[in-house]
């Protein structure tokens, strides 16, 4: 038995540290920490409701816009604003960007390199690359010339001896397993992707000012004027650009990134036998398709337990609670209970080891995060969580990808709880997503032509015209899973604030029941070939997109944890 | 560090930047720093002589908000080229290597390059718990932050969390976050990149004239380059001709917003905020805040989380803004003023805050500096 550190978890949002028991080459039990806190719950204390989406949203520069949508959903519920439909467009338009967005720059930027071998690609030949992209898409870049200067390009970078962000990582480890060929279009498709971002998150700036963290959110409606009429508002103008950006997105989508998911996990699917999970599912639901009180959604929320694909269970905000047993966190009530946000309270009480550390004392308190449970069991959530909930709802489009995907890749349903599945469910749902931003657009453009520019609802604007104590909750599917803000208001102030976020749900600490979160579940059983470079970890831990900001650390870099090694 | 004269060149050679557009990167360079024309030459002669530059990218208490910043420079392309060609030996987010494969890569660089390296620091850096509210592979940031920028050429404190403690600072700083000059005083050429976050392009020139010149560009008195942060965001404002002549957005969505009328009621905090927004905007100058009807919430200031909220109350009424005001009496009006107006959301300590932090981030204090 071998302690595994890993810290930093690189290529991830924020700090994250697994530590795992490996033995006979197969991890046993494991541990997820996250070694950062600021207290943004804290710090909104006492002030205007109004202003909480924009510290919220500084929780994340990633998902930059999720903070922000989840504060001013919480805030509405708890006045009672509701804001009129073109708000609902701009921010379907808005989260529906950030999800493709940021699922085309996991895939590429945060996770391809644990299945992509860039040496590899050093030796690959341009010809043979290019009739393997042919042969998957018809994207135009796919010509032998094309990939040889790619190939060049990156050969020269490798021989001016500075590897830069790429030094040092697991290069020539046995559990690549993609040829030359595929490993230099991955590589082709990562320098793409980089461009592609830039350009699409534009549409960020168009109707948010700005991307990272988007300035055009107001409680109760968006700060974005519509006006046909205007050079300063929405315009016809606006939305031809915003039908090019969707147009241009989409394609990249299909014909690149559903190809080369497709492609990798054909030489991969073993990985649908591990990183299993915790099993239950919980996803909240999107992109509100009407203006009612309780609308219907795009992509349906709902509850899964056990595996059990027959049947959804109906979300009920009164069963989410979290428990701080393993997490540096005090209750007044001790540490055995679990609070609803309502109730949440946010001590930070640090009773680690004094840094510099060697090892956490799992046994005790070992994370900055809480461990949030669903009915007292805890919940995996994300995209994984999205397209299993939707697609045993019968959401027609999700089935049909869903089946199509595992028609290509020749395996079952119970494929998808798994590594690769949650590989797959994020690549599904960027399709889904990039090719109904362009229904959005056109309701846009709609109401615009029948003359609505409305884009607040300012009869809630005033404090005065609140309730003098007020609760209120906003859900939301930010790219990494269901998210909430809770918010308490009283006398026009903040009086207490709570964030259960994805990661929290999905890397969380054990509970008071010795409970391990998905993270930790889903690393059991994970094989590791190679101690020293465990790579396997990484794979099934970045499955999930971590968000923490930065940090999975196996192995501290001075005085090496790990002796006798048993490589299987 | 073979092959390494004329990286530049070479590779815009490769990337099909013709010599022209090269040329027109340098200018617009030059422009941004507000530098004469004829320094477009002499940047495009040192930058690509120029060895390609070492950088390390620390995060501590962060959002991440300007790495993703610095993922989506778009423009001109050349920008892309240096940024890409950058030897980024260490960054959490993008690097390949982790554990204590990622560590090595740091110690390697330090280790190897004192005095060599360019250090970039995101986030903020806690005090509190004994360093426990940040620690990266059991190290607390402070600790990381003392050896790393310690042995740097010189460190860019990127953002306003890194810069001048952030929103983990803003009361009641639950952890004890501090700035970089504040938490490792006497770090060389330290540069203060604030704003939540820092854009880009002002990443852009800095690099461009740190290559140029071997020296940072010209500080304001928080240790930020004057060619970015010289001048309000009122002054540069699309709408100022609006508040000159008194035709203010009353409602969210009314005509006078539509109509592109200034947002100074609305709470715009342009008036006291300095950066080139206006001039640069974001996301290869796709729009700004204000040209999405949105208030200035004047993120690049000090602790402007405590001293610029509610973000939605205006400005007291303060006559004589304007282009030839300057910061310090600028800054201290603001200050005071929203602070008078903010009497029942705990002016004392917010005042107190403020006094307290103004000190650690002046220059006096620091050596170094401009070379
Ligand atoms: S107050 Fe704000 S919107 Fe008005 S002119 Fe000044 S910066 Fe522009």
């Amino acid at each position: 038995m071998s302690r595994v550190i890993v810290d930093p978890v690189t290529r991830i949002e924020g700090h994250l540290r697994i530590e795992a028991e490996v033995d006979g080459g197969v991890v046993k039990d494991a541990w997820s920490s996250s070694t950062m806190f600021r207290g943004i719950e804290l710090i909104l204390k006492g002030r205007d409701p109004r202003d909480a989406w924009a510290f919220a949203q500084r929780i994340c520069g990633v998902c930059t816009t999720v903070h922000a949508i989840a504060s001013i959903r919480a805030v509405e519920n708890a006045i009672g604003s509701a804001p009129p439909p073109n708000v609902r467009l701009l921010r379907n338009l808005i989260i529906g960007a950030q999800c493709v967005q940021d699922h085309v720059v996991h895939f590429y930027h945060l996770h391809a390199l644990d299945w992509v071998d860039i040496v590899s690609a050093l030796s690959a030949d341009p010809a043979k690359t290019s009739s393997l992209a042919q042969s998957i898409s018809d994207w135009p870049l796919s010509s032998p010339t094309y990939f040889a200067g790619v190939r060049d390009r990156v050969k020269a970078f490798v021989e001016r001896g500075q590897l830069g962000p790429f030094a040092n990582a697991y290069w020539g480890h046995p559990a690549y397993r993609l040829p030359p060929e595929a490993n230099l279009m991955a590589v082709a498709h990562y320098l793409e992707a980089l461009d592609w971002q830039r350009e699409f998150i534009k549409l960020h700036a168009v109707l948010g000012g700005k991307n990272p963290h988007l300035q055009s959110f107001l409680v109760g409606g968006m700060s974005t004027p519509i006006d046909p009429n205007s050079q300063s508002a929405l315009n016809a103008g606006t939305i031809a650009e915003l039908k090019q950006l969707v147009a241009r997105a989409r394609d990249f989508v299909v014909r690149v990134y559903i190809p080369d998911l497709l492609a990798i996990a054909g030489f991969y699917k073993d990985w649908a036998g591990h990183g299993k999970g915790v099993g239950n599912y919980l996803a909240y639901g999107e992109y509100p398709d009407d203006d009612t009180a309780s609308p219907a959604l795009f992509i349906p929320g709902g509850i899964i337990r056990g595996r059990d694909i027959s049947k959804t269970e109906t979300f009920d905000a009164a069963k989410v609670t979290e428990y701080i047993s393993h997490s540096w966190y005090d209750y007044q009530q001790g540490d055995a209970v679990s609070l609803h946000p309502f109730k949440g309270e946010t001590s930070p009480n640090y009773t680690g080891p004094t840094p510099p550390y060697e090892r956490l004392d799992t046994d005790k308190k070992y994370s900055w995060l809480k461990s949030p449970r669903y009915a007292d069991e805890p919940m995996e959530v994300g995209p994984l969580a999205r397209m299993l909930v939707a697609y045993v709802s019968g959401q027609p489009r999700v089935k049909e990808l869903v089946d199509g995907v595992l028609k290509a890749l020749n395996v079952g349903p119970e494929a998808l709880f798994s590594t690769l599945g949650r590989v797959a469910a994020r690549g599904i749902e960027t399709q889904l997503l990039a090719e109904k931003m362009d229904a959005w657009v056109d309701g846009l453009a709609a109401n615009m032509e029948a003359g609505d520019f409305r884009i607040h609802d300012t009869s809630k604007w005033d404090p005065s015209s609140w309730p003098a104590e007020a609760m209120g909750a906003g859900f939301h599917e930010a790219p990494r899973g269901a998210l909430a803000h809770w918010v308490n208001i009283g006398n026009g102030l903040i009086q207490n604030y709570q964030c259960v976020v994805p990661s929290t749900w999905n890397a969380g600490p054990r509970d008071a029941k010795g409970r391990r979160g998905p993270y930790e579940e889903a690393l059991i059983g994970t094989p590791v070939a190679d101690a020293e470079r465990p790579i396997e970890i990484l794979r099934t831990v970045h499955s999930f997109d971590p968000c923490m900001a930065c940090g999975v650390h196996v192995v501290d870099a001075r005085g090496r944890q790990i002796t006798d090694v048993r490589v299987s | 560090m073979r092959n390494q004269r004329d990286w530049l060149a070479a590779e815009l050679e490769r990337r099909g930047v013709t010599r022209r557009e090269f040329m027109g990167f340098c200018a617009a360079m030059a422009s941004a720093l507000a530098l004469p024309d004829a320094a477009a030459a002499q940047i495009a002669r040192a930058i690509q002589k120029t060895e390609k530059p070492v950088l390390v990218w620390l995060e501590f208490q962060d959002c991440a908000g300007n790495t993703e910043s610095f993922l989506r420079a778009s423009r001109p392309t050349a920008a892309e080229v240096i940024l890409d060609t950058l030897s980024i030996d260490y960054h959490e987010t993008i690097m390949a290597a982790a554990g204590h494969q990622a560590e090595a890569n740091l110690a390697r660089t330090v280790k190897e390059r004192p005095g060599g390296y360019i250090a970039v620091v995101e986030g903020s850096i806690p005090t509190g718990a004994n360093g426990a509210y940040c620690t990266i592979g059991g190290r607390s940031a402070l600790d990381i932050a003392r050896e790393v920028c310690g042995q740097a050429m010189a460190t860019i404190a990127i953002g306003t969390c890194a810069s001048f403690g952030g929103i983990p600072a803003a009361g009641p700083n639950p952890t004890g976050a501090l700035g970089v000059s504040a938490a490792v005083p006497g770090v060389k050429n330290l540069i203060n990149l604030s704003a939540c976050p820092a854009n880009v392009e002002n990443l852009t020139a800095l690099l461009v004239h740190f290559l140029t010149f071997k020296r940072w560009p010209d500080l304001d008195h928080y240790r930020r380059p004057l060619f970015a942060y010289g001048k309000s965001i009122h002054d540069g404002c699309e709408r100022r001709a609006h508040y000159d002549a008194g035709q203010y957005v009353e409602e969210w969505g009314d005509a006078g917003h539509r109509a592109g009328y200034c947002l100074y009621k609305m709470g715009c905090k342009g008036p006291v905020a300095f950066q080139n927004c206006p001039h640069i905007k974001w996301n290869g100058g796709t729009n700004w805040p204000i040209g999405c009807g949105h208030p200035c919430i004047g993120c690049s200031e000090p602790n402007f989380w405590d001293t610029m909220t509610p973000f939605y109350q205006h400005l007291p009424g303060v006559p004589g803004f304007g282009a030839a005001s300057n910061i310090d009496t600028i800054g201290l009006i603001a200050v005071t003023g929203v602070g008078a107006a903010f009497a029942g959301h705990g002016l004392i300590q917010i005042m107190k805050r403020v006094g307290e932090d103004a000190e650690p981030v002046t220059p006096k204090t620091e050596e170094g500096g401009q070379q």
